[in-house]
C-alpha cells in the first residue's frame, strides 16, 4: 500500500502584515531533525519557530534504520513507542559474499532495555509523527512553504529573509538552526564549505512492494551471482515494502539508471520474480564530509547540514537526532539566560567527535565495499576468501558497522571499580527499575542516581533511588554495594562516585552548565 | 605447543585493516608487493612459533590451487 502524501496547508504568518517580535529560536527545516529539536526545546519549556520551504514529508523512505538511541530520544519527544509500534524490529544482519553467508551479527544480544536494538521505518512516518507532535504542541510554531533566501547575522541577533506564496518578510532571532539538510542552502548563504571525501562510486536505492516472506534482518551481498561483481542490500520496511540497494559503478549515467525499465529487470534479478510493484527511486553517491565548525556565532547547523556520511551504517538520522540530544538543553539553557553562550561549543565539540567516528567508520565501509584498485582491491578480495576458511576474517567483512552512540571525551569523575559499559561519556544504559525503565524516569533533566544509598537534596538536580533489582546491579554496580551516578539531560553519564560527595556532585553540575 | 589462532583475536580490526591500507598508500605495485612480503616475515619472527608458522601458511594455501 503506498503511502498517502498530504499536504501541509500554507497559513499567512504574521510577519507578513507586521514585524514580529525577534523571536528566541528559529529552526530552518521541518524535516526530522529539525522537528525534533523543536519538541526537544518544548520539553525544556522554550517556544521554537520552524521555516520550511516545501509542505509535505519525505518523498521516499530516505532514512529508514532508527537504532536504540534514536529511539530513546524519540521516546523523549512522545513518538518513540508509535514508531516502533509501526516499524519492523530487527537486530540480525547476514552479510554473504557469491551465494554463502560468511558473517553474521546480533545488535542486541541481552534483555532488559525499552527500545529494540534497531527498527526499520520510512523517513516519511517518522517526519508524520512528529509533525504531528509539534502541532499539538503550543510552543512549536510550523510554517510550511516559507523559504528562507538569506541569512545574516550580528552580536546581538541572526535575521533571516523569508519568501511565501504571499509575500517576504524578515524574522529576527537569538539562535537560528540550521537543519535544512545535506544540501543546506543556509551553509551556502553563509559560504561554508565541507571538507571531506567524495567516493567514486554511485548506488541505485529503490523501494519495492511485494508480498515476501523474509525474515526482518539486513542482507547484504558483495558479488552476487544476481548482480555481479557489485554489492547488493535487502531491507525490510513496514508495509510490505522492501529496501533495495544495488551498487552500481562511477562509469553509470543516473539519470538512465532511475528509468523504471533500467530498474525493474535489475531488481527481477534480486527478488527473483516480477510480482512486486515499484515505489520509489533514487541514485546517489557516497559522500563522507563535515563542516569544520557546527556552531557559527548565532547560527548553528544539525544533522545532514552539518555532517554527511554515505550510507550503510545508518550513521545519518541517527547521528541527526544525537546532534538534538547534544544541543537542545544546552541551547534552551543559553536563551533562558541560565548559561554563557560559551555553552554552545561543547555542543560544537561533542557532535565535532561524534561526527568523526561516523566519517571514520563509514569511510572505511565505504572502501571496503568498493575498493579502488591495486591493494585495496587485493586485500578486501582475500579477506572475503579468508572468511570462507578462517572464522576471525569473518568480523573483518565489512558491509556497515551500524550507528551507536560515541562514548564522550574528558568527562568527569569515575571510579575504575564500576562497570565499564556505564563509564562517564556513556549514554546511561537503559534497564528496568521498578515498573517503568529507567530511560523513561531519566526524562531530560539533570538527575543524581543514588544505588544502595542515601544522597540528600542537590540544588539543579533531581535525585533518584530506585530499588536495585538484577540488571541494575548488573549494569550501574557490579561488584560494589553503592554508587552514585551524575546524569545529564541528554542521559550521558557525567561522573560518578562509589561515595556521596555533595560537593564534587555540585561541582560537577555548575561546571556542566559553564556556571561561573 | 601452541595451536594456530583462528578465531577474532585482534581488537579493533577495522583499525588495523584502515592502517595497513594506509601504510601502502603511493606505493608503485612491486613495492606494495614487498611491503607485504617484508611484514609477513616481520610477523613470522615477531610470532617465532615454528608448527603455529606452518599452519598459518597450509590455512593461506588452502583453496589456491
Amino acid at each position: 500500500m503506498p503511502y498517502d502524501y498530504r499536504l501541509f496547508p500554507f497559513v499567512a504568518p504574521p510577519g507578513l502584515t507586521a514585524p514580529e517580535p525577534r523571536h528566541k529560536v528559529l529552526i530552518i527545516g521541518a524535516g526530522p531533525i529539525g522537528v525534533a529539536l523543536a519538541l526537544e526545546l518544548a520539553n525544556h519549556g522554550v517556544a521554537s519557530t520552524v521555516l520550511d520551504d516545501n509542505n509535505v514529508v519525505s518523498v521516499g523512505s530516505r532514512a529508514i534504520c532508527w537504532s536504540k538511541r534514536a529511539l530513546e530520544i524519540l521516546d523523549r519527544l512522545g513518538v518513540g513507542e508509535r514508531c516502533v509500534e509501526k516499524g519492523v524490529t530487527w537486530k540480525v544482519g547476514r552479510t554473504h559474499h557469491r551465494d554463502a553467508e560468511v558473517f553474521n551479527f546480533d545488535l542486541l544480544p541481552e534483555a532488559g532495555h525499552k527500545m529494540p536494538a534497531f527498527i526499520n521505518l520510512q523517513q516519511y512516518y517518522v517526519e508524520e509523527y512528529l509533525v504531528e507532535a509539534a502541532q499539538a504542541n503550543p510552543l512549536v510554531d510550523i510554517r510550511f512553504k516559507n523559504k528562507v533566501t538569506d541569512v545574516a547575522q550580528n552580536a546581538d541577533c541572526a535575521t533571516v529573509s523569508v519568501e511565501t506564496p504571499e509575500g517576504s518578510y524578515t524574522l529576527e532571532a537569538e539562535f537560528v538552526v540550521a537543519c535544512d539538510g545535506a544540501k543546506s542552502p543556509v551553509r551556502g548563504m553563509m559560504g561554508l564549505d565541507f571538507d571531506g571525501e567524495l567516493f567514486e562510486e554511485r548506488f541505485l536505492i529503490a523501494d519495492i512492494e511485494m508480498q515476501a516472506k523474509t525474515p526482518s534482518e539486513r542482507w547484504f551481498w558483495f558479488e552476487p551471482t544476481f548482480h555481479p561483481g557489485q554489492s547488493a542490500l535487502l531491507h525490510k520496511q513496514p508495509d510490505n515494502i522492501y529496501r533495495i540497494d544495488l551498487q552500481l559503478g562511477w562509469d553509470t549515467d543516473p539519470d538512465v539508471e532511475k528509468q523504471p525499465e533500467n530498474v525493474i529487470p535489475r531488481i527481477e534479478k534480486v527478488v527473483g520474480h516480477s510480482d512486486f510493484r515499484l515505489d520509489w527511486v533514487s541514485v546517489y553517491t557516497f559522500q563522507c564530509r563535515r563542516l569544520r565548525d557546527f556552531v557559527h556565532n548565532r547560527v548553528i547547523f544539525a544533522g545532514d547540514s552539518a555532517h554527511i556520511v554515505s550510507p550503510f551504517g545508518a550513521r545519518g538520522g541517527n547521528s541527526g537526532l544525537q546532534d538534538i540530544d547534544a544541543l537542545g538543553w544546552r541551547l534552551a539553557a543559553v536563551v533562558d539566560g541560565l548559561s554563557p553562550p560559551a555553552l554552545l561549543q561543547d555542543y560544537n565539540a561533542e557532535r565535532i567527535f561524534g561526527a568523526d567516528e561516523n566519517l571514520l567508520n563509514s569511510s572505511r565501509a565505504t572502501k571496503f565495499m568498493t575498493p579502488s584498485d591495486g591493494v585495496e582491491r587485493l586485500f578486501r578480495d582475500q579477506v572475503l576468501a579468508l572468511a570462507a576458511k578462517a572464522p576471525f576474517a569473518r568480523s573483518w567483512v565489512n558491509s556497515g558497522r551500524l550507528s551507536v552512540p560515541c562514548i564522550y571525551p574528558n568527562s568527569g569523575a569515575d571510579d575504575a571499580g564500576l562497570p565499564h559499559a556505564a563509564r562517564p561519556g556513556t549514554v546511561a544504559p537503559d534497564t528496568p527499575v521498578a515498573d517503568d525503565w529507567l530511560s523513561k524516569a531519566l526524562g531530560g533533566q539533570m538527575v543524581v542516581l543514588a544505588l544502595g544509598c542515601d544522597v540528600p537534596e542537590i540544588e539543579g538536580a533531581k535525585v533518584i533511588a530506585p530499588d536495585l533489582n538484577d540488571t541494575l546491579r548488573e549494569r550501574y554496580l557490579g561488584e560494589v554495594s553503592n554508587a552514585v551516578y551524575l546524569i545529564r539531560p541528554d542521559q550521558v553519564v557525567a561522573a560518578r562516585w562509589l561515595n556521596v560527595d555533595p560537593v564534587a556532585i555540585s561541582d560537577t553540575i555548575s561546571k556542566i552548565w559553564r556556571h561561573a | 605447543m601452541t595451536a594456530l589462532i583462528d578465531t577474532p583475536n585482534l581488537a579493533d580490526h577495522d583499525g588495523f585493516y584502515a592502517e595497513l591500507l594506509g601504510t601502502h598508500k603511493g606505493l608503485s605495485t612491486p613495492q606494495s608487493q614487498a611491503l607485504n612480503a617484508q611484514l609477513v616475515m616481520i610477523l613470522a619472527n615477531h610470532i617465532g612459533d615454528r608448527q603455529v608458522l606452518t599452519e598459518a601458511l597450509a590455512l593461506a594455501r588452502q583453496g589456491l590451487g
